[in-house]
């Protein structure tokens, strides 16, 4: 276990900059998450550390090592692929012997570490299979084993989930998530599926366009967002198209004069976390308007309630499902309120 | 009705299947038979049974001399078309090149080039080639040799171990070699525990396809033997000029019978209908 650290971290491929200024340190022990989507540089961040891609520019240590030129096979990493890459005339025990071998590790250390590693993920007893024997969740725990096996210094996971159902993605999340705990492994893990990245990291890293948006945990990037589109891709944000015309005044292309803790003028969005919206007078919100209710969709836990509040505005407001909550019908005049603090204003424009 | 019509075109497929499988074997199951008649000239229906003509076969010593040359040079040519093959079909499957394509094209031609047509420009070469050593006071014998027969079979042997060998390259998953220097795997044993493993099942057929199309080539060895070697292909040419008994028919079924060995074989370890 160890430190992971990268400075400027940088890879073109001619004129073509797929990861720009890329810095992170990531604590012994800590779960990182890069979160983006597809071909926003993630997979290439991550295989620059495991050693698959040469950076441009920029430094990978990872302890007190400086791995930046070393190849894949002198750095202690262990990568779980997005496709597992088991080997497939390996059998379960072989595949997961396969990294202390390369350790020279004595043959007769190697079983019961084998073992160790497999009885970790639940798969004691499947040592003799093949690959092609086992489901794909099972595969994938293969996977997991034959990397921790090594017990690298960095476990590194390209969206290792992807290729799971939903329910079964679910709790391997939590299983992963745990076992990493327990062996306090320094972690990155990339995937472009924001609840996988919000239940499992401790940090979060969002990328997009090769660039890192923002760096930190859960609450920050919800709450905090530095721009609109860490706004946008953390969670769901409504967003309004407007300006901002004195301190603390937003006007929206649609005319609305919204109050909210905004200073500098100019072109901008607005954004709105639909569950902070409120339908009703809201006891003297900053903020009421009158709307037509378009759409309502029943989702479980919230009803979503799509309200026209002007000709270019729509907001989805997320009712919580509780007793006692009236759910508009479509075509009903509704008055949608909200807090001063609910409006985040970015000066950027919105694609 | 549906079922009616699904069982018609069933039928239809079969018997099809049925008629071309015939045709395919109908030359080989008449060798073979003849190989067993005992008179001497072929007339049907035959006069009666015997094994005479595999003795006649084996006592004769242009056939068996031949056989073993056959043999020789197939098993040459085979591992030798192997290792220029293998690397050459992972250097085009896997690696981007200069004139990458028409390297990859060069490779298979000899493949489209008619046997006839390749012997006589070897045949050239090969003496082109020996005047040239002549020239700077070199003496090798290259016309008529074994290593220009073995070097010539390995022209027609590499298009098979290439072809085979870059199909297979085609359906292996990389990533898995990855995983490998992920764990801490050099390039070398990488290739070795790894890439090699996978890409058997080419390398298999491809041995056998090169060993068959070696062991059974006529028309560009028959420039290329010398004085006293012949191959087996062409000694039952010669023979067939002056003789027309069953005694080619017995040494055609001892070659076919290698032949189908070799494939029974092969077919334990890797599924032919699987790589071809």
């Amino acid at each position: 276990m160890a430190r992971l650290a990268l400075k400027g971290l940088e890879k073109r491929y001619g004129a073509a900059t797929v990861v720009k200024d890329v810095s992170l340190d990531v604590a012994d022990g800590e779960f990182i998450v890069v979160l983006g989507p597809s071909g926003c540089g993630k997979t290439t961040t991550l295989r620059m550390v495991a050693g698959f891609v040469v950076p441009t520019a920029g430094a990978i240590h990872i302890g007190e090592r400086d791995v930046t030129r070393l190849p894949p096979w002198k750095r202690d990493t262990g990568l779980v692929f997005q496709s597992y890459a088991l080997f497939p005339h390996l059998s379960v025990a072989e595949n997961v012997a396969f990294g202390l071998e390369m350790r020279k590790m004595p043959k007769s250390d190697i079983g019961p570490k084998v073992e160790e590693a497999l009885r970790l993920v639940r798969l004691g007893g499947y040592g003799e299979r093949y690959p092609r024997q086992l489901s794909g969740g099972q595969q994938q725990r293969v996977a997991l084993a034959r990397a921790l096996a090594i017990h690298p210094d960095v476990l590194l996971l390209d969206e290792p989930l992807s290729n799971l159902d939903a329910k079964l993605r679910e709790e391997v999340r939590v299983e992963i998530r745990e076992l990493q705990r327990k062996l306090e492994l320094t972690t990155v893990m990339v995937t472009h599926d924001q609840d996988e990245a919000l239940v499992m990291a401790d940090r979060l890293v969002v990328m997009a366009d090769g660039e890192v948006k923002q760096i930190g945990d859960q609450r920050a990037l919800y709450e905090r967002p530095e721009n609109l589109f860490v706004a946008g891709f953390v969670g769901r944000s409504n967003i309004v198209i407007g300006r901002v015309d004195a301190p603390g005044r937003f006007v929206s292309d649609g005319g609305l004069g919204i109050t909210c803790a905004c200073a500098q003028a100019g072109p901008g969005c607005l954004t709105l976390r639909p569950e902070r919206l409120t339908l009703g007078d809201g006891n003297g919100s900053a903020n009421s308007f009158q709307g037509t209710v378009e759409f309502v969709s029943y989702l479980g836990a919230a009803i979503d309630v799509h309200v026209r509040l002007s000709e270019s505005d729509r907001v989805v407001v997320a009712l919580p499902n509780k007793p006692g909550v009236p759910t508009p019908n479509i075509g009903a005049q509704v008055t949608v309120s909200w807090p001063v603090e609910a409006g985040l204003v970015f000066p950027e424009a919105s694609n | 009705m549906i079922g009616g019509t699904r069982s018609v075109t069933g039928y239809l497929v079969k018997g099809a299947a049925a008629v071309s499988l015939g045709f395919i074997l109908m030359p080989l199951v008449f060798v073979v038979w003849l190989a067993f008649f005992r008179q001497e000239i072929p007339t049907f229906p035959p006069a009666g049974y015997s094994l005479r003509w595999f003795a006649a076969a084996a006592a004769n010593p242009t056939f068996v001399n031949a056989f073993v040359t056959s043999l020789q040079i197939a098993v040459a040519a085979t591992v030798i078309g192997l290792l220029l093959g293998v690397p050459a079909a992972l250097a085009v499957a896997r690696h981007r090149f200069f004139a990458r394509e028409t390297i990859n094209t060069l490779l298979l031609l000899p493949l489209v080039v008619p046997g006839i047509v390749l012997g006589t420009a070897i045949y050239v070469s090969h003496v082109e080639a020996e005047i040239l050593a002549y020239g700077v006071g070199l003496e090798v014998p290259i016309i008529g040799s074994l290593g220009g027969l073995v070097a010539a079979h390995v022209l027609i042997v590499i298009p098979w171990t290439v072809r085979l060998v870059t199909a297979t390259l085609a359906g292996a998953n990389r990533t898995i070699e990855e995983a490998a220097q992920n764990l801490g795997a050099g390039p070398f044993t990488t290739f070795w525990r790894i890439t090699l493993p996978t890409i058997r099942p080419g390398i298999v057929a491809a041995t056998l396809f090169g060993f068959v199309t070696s062991f059974g080539n006529l028309e560009m060895s028959l420039f290329l033997v010398g004085p006293g070697r012949t191959t087996l292909p062409i000694a039952i040419l010669q023979y067939l000029e002056w003789k027309l008994d069953p005694t080619v028919a017995a040494v055609s079924v001892v070659q076919i019978s290698i032949i189908a060995v070799a494939m029974l074989i092969t077919d334990r370890y890797v599924k032919l209908a699987r790589v071809v």
